[in-house]
């Protein structure tokens, strides 16, 4: 069951050849079988997934089903969830239980999905490998000796095994798309404002947004359907109709015009990486489309702007974790500053404190005009490098990472080094562009993901490119040995 | 050596909205400790703040009724700085562009002149919680009930040259901000608090001096006393060889003094930026039109009309639209009694409002409603009683104990408009002093006065007062 496809486990549900109790037993013996070496979950939540599932299978039973119901899947630990514990991956938040749900978990559970439990991710998000959790590092099912991802890297490997058919991401600056390229599976990251925010632990209030994981497009475009939407309570949401994404899965690509920026081919990116991404791009001429050069001159600018705009957020996002009224609080603090000082010192890892002060630094008088203003300017330059990109051709193509998974520590050791390896996600991140990530082949014996890049609000167009390349092709399909 | 002084004042006026800036908890005043502060205030993880539109419908209200232009986009900003009352770890406010820009007010002085005062901006932010030191020790508790709370901080330009115009000025912010019913004013509950910013210069100099700013003022009199001081503290420190540390100050109101509370270098780099949680706000026309349809006649237009439909002196119309509800009551007097502008005025700036002041009452809360003055005056106008027995009824309706025709029936106190009654009376006072009538009538007219004393003290006060002047001289002559 667990190499279905999320229309085979309909079907399957809808014709009663097994139950969400069943299905969710299955995935639920898959996780304790695999993660202890995969460390994928920070939380497994057992006995809520089994009651909902339980529930899944009356709603079935009596014909109310949704697309999504007894449907089992695993949640980034980013969302709250309200009465199991959101822990963001940090000391600060190990014990948080919030009051209140993500808009994104509400609707899942509306909707009857079943929640198998919380994934492991970098500490608030920071970080592009998932070896930053206070949890332990997440290890890639391709290769237990790399790393996943990140910062989704819990949702994408727990996919990439099987252990859940589809996981919620959230990507700040390529959070869903890189590990989804590590891992092998497929990944959407929408237009910023198509999903709400609320109830998602902010890092870069500007940048982050919610989306889907799973193994093809498909899937991914019915837990987005699932997920995306105009909400209240969160005033950067976009109101606006949410289309039927598989509907449009299906259309002919005969024509399409498929632009590669000619500043992400060059220096920089692995040769083997390059190959698979050529054959990905001959697939699609095979498929009908044209494929034409098109220039992103701004592009070496969006690691320095982004790396000065989201910590920036960050720094101020970051601040309420105080040890006044939830979260880790220090032993016998002697006074107020010893409050704040000890429990922030003790509560936050290495990564989060170095982007805290990287952010207070760009914000402070005198600076924020040279960092800060000027980070925002060339955001405005980025945004207007894609706009006349895409303004010749539908979709924009290119690498999702220079290299496949690297190995465990390699990166932690540098952090340099992995802010400049973002050079490929960010840039979309900062012009609010949606891009997903898509099997494309290996090197090296590691997944390969083909970067997709389409205009605002245009998830649909995306996943429809997506997916009529996965029916051409079977990289998406492929399940490492061990978790066959 | 001459001074001048140069304030400046910021207020912050508590906007009267029925749930917070950015969540949905109410904002009433006086529950229990952290009862109103929902998930949003308390700034759990992932929470978002939605700004309440009827916070920038007050905002734009107050821009109006100051003749200030509408910021057509303006954005929310970031102000960072740890503080345990302070649950984001920054507070919401707008920055570099605020709802409100340029307007002005016009103040007057005892003297009758008026100034025109320049505010320079005002912007929409929301307050902190309240830290509690009392009670908790050595520990310090925190209400977050406030904390989210709308406020209106109201800049005004350095055009202020005393304490007395800054407190002019204050008052009339005060009385505007309720006026247009986005503020209850009430400074007792912290919903209208000041900062004076306060410097002095030698008289004809153009560059300002160096200023201090007095936080958190929650009375006039006290903003009153602490410029007076603070003036006194700089002109000394100057004219002794000193110079001004420009720094953020304390009154305290026990000692009568201004006290340091940290300096321009304590202060703390708040670090500025766009709010990204939430986008700019955008006013647009429409919606400004429409806001400027609910504006009320405005305190300087209602004096106005006070003086030419009512015929009151300036004095008077000053006084009775001072607030919206004192000129509502006396309009609601007035109509009942059906005229007697004069006589209601009096009645209501006199008695009405000296009887309130010794209770600490507000008129909103006036035990004696406008209808049950207006009953009384009206038994004044048709001579039922005089104005003096009227001071004794309305002490009784003041302290509760009925209509004006109750009391008057119950105590016995309708006025003797019967002559011959009145005559008797008379009869009587100048038959027990023979000796003074004689007296009066070779010449010494003074004793009129004595007489009309005797009779009204025999009527026991209820004699008409004309009639019996009448009678009396008649009766007198005879």
């Amino acid at each position: 069951m667990h190499t279905f496809s999320l229309a085979q486990l309909r079907a399957g549900l809808d014709r009663r050849e097994f139950s969400s109790v069943e299905l969710t037993q299955h995935f639920l013996g898959r996780i304790a079988a695999h993660d202890r070496l995969l460390n994928s979950f920070v939380t497994v939540t057992d006995d809520e997934a089994l009651k909902a599932a339980h529930a899944a299978d009356a709603r079935i039973a009596a014909g109310s089903a949704g697309p999504l119901t007894g449907i089992p899947y695993a949640h980034k630990d980013i969302f709250c969830t309200q009465g199991v514990r959101t822990t963001c991956g940090s000391r600060m938040l190990r014990d948080f239980i919030a009051p209140y749900n993500a808009t994104v978990h509400e609707k899942l559970q509306q909707g009857g999905a079943v929640m198998l439990g919380k994934t492991n991710m970098d500490e608030f998000a920071m970080g592009s490998t998932s070896e930053s959790s206070h949890f332990g590092i997440t290890r890639n099912p391709w290769n237990p000796d790399c790393v996943p991802g990140g910062s989704s890297g819990g949702s994408a490997a727990a996919v990439g095994a099987r252990l859940a058919p589809v996981a919620t991401g959230t990507d700040t600056g390529g959070s869903i798309r890189q590990p989804a390229a590590f891992c092998g599976i497929t990944g959407i990251k929408p237009t910023y404002g198509r999903v709400s925010r609320y109830g998602m632990i902010a890092y870069a209030s500007s940048l982050d947004q919610g989306g889907a994981m799973g193994a093809s497009a498909e899937d991914c475009a019915l837990l987005l359907q699932a997920m995306a939407g105009f909400d209240p309570l969160d005033s950067t949401s976009v109101d606006r109709e949410v289309p039927d994404y598989r509907a449009a899965l299906d259309a002919d690509l005969t024509g399409l015009r498929i632009g590669l920026p000619r500043e992400w081919f060059g220096e920089g990116l692995d040769a083997e990486v390059a190959r698979v991404l050529e054959a990905a791009l001959d697939e699609y001429r095979r498929l009908g489309a044209e494929v034409v050069d098109v220039s992103l001159p701004n592009s070496e600018l969006a690691i320095p702007a982004y790396y000065v705009i989201a910590p920036a957020e960050a720094s101020s996002n970051l601040s309420r974790y105080d040890g006044v009224r939830f979260g880790h609080r220090c032993e016998a603090p002697r006074d107020l500053e010893d409050l704040y000082k000890r429990s922030r010192g003790e509560g936050f890892g290495e990564e989060v404190k170095r982007r805290i002060m990287i952010g207070t630094y760009a914000l402070s008088a005198g600076y924020y005009d040279a960092y800060y203003l000027k980070a925002q300017q060339i955001r405005r330059l980025i945004a207007e490098d894609f706009r006349r990109a895409l303004s010749g051709v539908d979709v924009l193509m290119g690498p999702v990472a220079p290299f496949a998974a690297p190995a465990v520590g390699q990166m932690s050791e540098d952090p340099v080094q992995m802010y400049l390896s973002d050079i490929y996600t960010l840039s979309v991140n900062l012009a609010g562009l949606p891009g997903m990530s898509v099997p494309a082949g290996f090197a090296g014996g590691k997944p390969v993901g083909l970067q997709i890049i389409g205009n605002y609000f245009e998830e649909a167009r995306l996943l429809n490119v997506a997916h009529r390349f996965q029916q051409a092709t079977d990289w998406h399909t492929r399940v490492p040995a061990a978790f066959a | 050596m001459e001074w001048e002084v140069v304030i400046g004042l910021e207020i912050h006026a508590q906007l009267a909205t029925k749930t917070k800036i950015f969540s949905g908890a109410a904002t009433a005043y006086g529950a229990l400790p952290n009862t109103q502060a929902c998930a949003v205030d308390l700034a759990f993880p992932g929470v978002l703040p939605v700004l309440n539109e009827e916070a920038v419908r007050m905002a734009v209200k107050f821009g109006l009724a100051i003749g200030a232009e509408i910021g057509q986009r303006s954005v929310f900003a970031r102000k960072n700085y740890f503080y345990p009352d302070l649950p984001k770890g920054y507070q919401i406010s707008q920055y570099e562009l605020p709802v409100v820009g340029r307007g002005q007010v016009e103040i007057e002085m005892d003297d009758g002149s008026t100034k025109v005062i320049g505010v320079t901006r005002a912007h929409l932010e929301e307050d902190a919680g309240k830290s509690l030191h009392e009670d908790f020790h050595s520990m310090s508790g925190i209400d977050l009930n406030r904390a989210g709370t709308p406020l209106l901080e109201i800049v005004s330009e350095p055009d202020l040259r005393s304490a007395r115009e800054a407190v002019a000025y204050g008052k009339k912010i005060h009385a505007l901000v309720q006026y247009l019913e986005i503020c209850d004013g009430n400074m007792q509950e912290g919903s209208f608090r000041m900062d004076a910013n306060v410097s002095v210069r030698r008289k004809g100099a153009h560059a300002f001096g160096t200023r201090c700013e007095i936080k958190n003022v929650n009375s006039f009199r006290f903003l009153e006393r602490a410029i007076n001081y603070e003036v006194e503290r700089q002109i000394e420190i100057i004219e002794g060889g000193g110079s001004i540390v420009q720094e953020t100050r304390l009154f305290d109101a026990n000692k009568g003094e201004t006290r340091s509370m940290r300096s321009k270098e304590e202060a703390n780099d708040y670090r500025y930026f766009p709010d990204p949680d939430l986008l700019p706000l955008v006013v647009e026309p429409a919606f400004i039109e429409t806001v400027r349809g609910t504006l009320p006649e405005l305190p300087d237009e209602k004096k106005h009309r006070f003086m030419t439909h009512y015929g009151l002196p300036a004095y008077d119309a000053g006084v009775l639209t001072a607030s919206r509800a004192l000129a509502d009551y006396y309009e609601a007097v007035v109509r009942e009694v059906g005229g007697e502008s004069k006589l209601c005025a009096n009645w209501v700036m006199g008695d009405l409002l000296g009887f309130l002041n010794k209770d600490g009452k507000e008129i909103t809360d006036s035990p004696v409603s406008a209808v049950q003055l207006a009953g009384m005056l009206r038994r004044i106008v048709d001579n039922t009683i005089s104005g003096k027995i009227a001071k004794d009824v309305f002490e009784a309706m003041f302290a509760g104990e009925g209509d004006a025709d109750a009391i008057i029936d119950k105590k016995g106190l309708k006025q003797i408009t019967d002559t011959g009654a009145i005559e008797a009376l008379i009869d009587e006072v100048l038959a027990a002093n023979p000796q003074m009538v004689e007296d009066y009538r070779s010449g010494k007219d003074k004793l009129f006065g004595f007489f009309v004393g005797q009779v009204m003290k025999a009527a026991k006060g209820k004699a008409n007062p004309a009639q019996l002047n009448d009678l009396l001289k008649q009766k007198l002559s005879g």
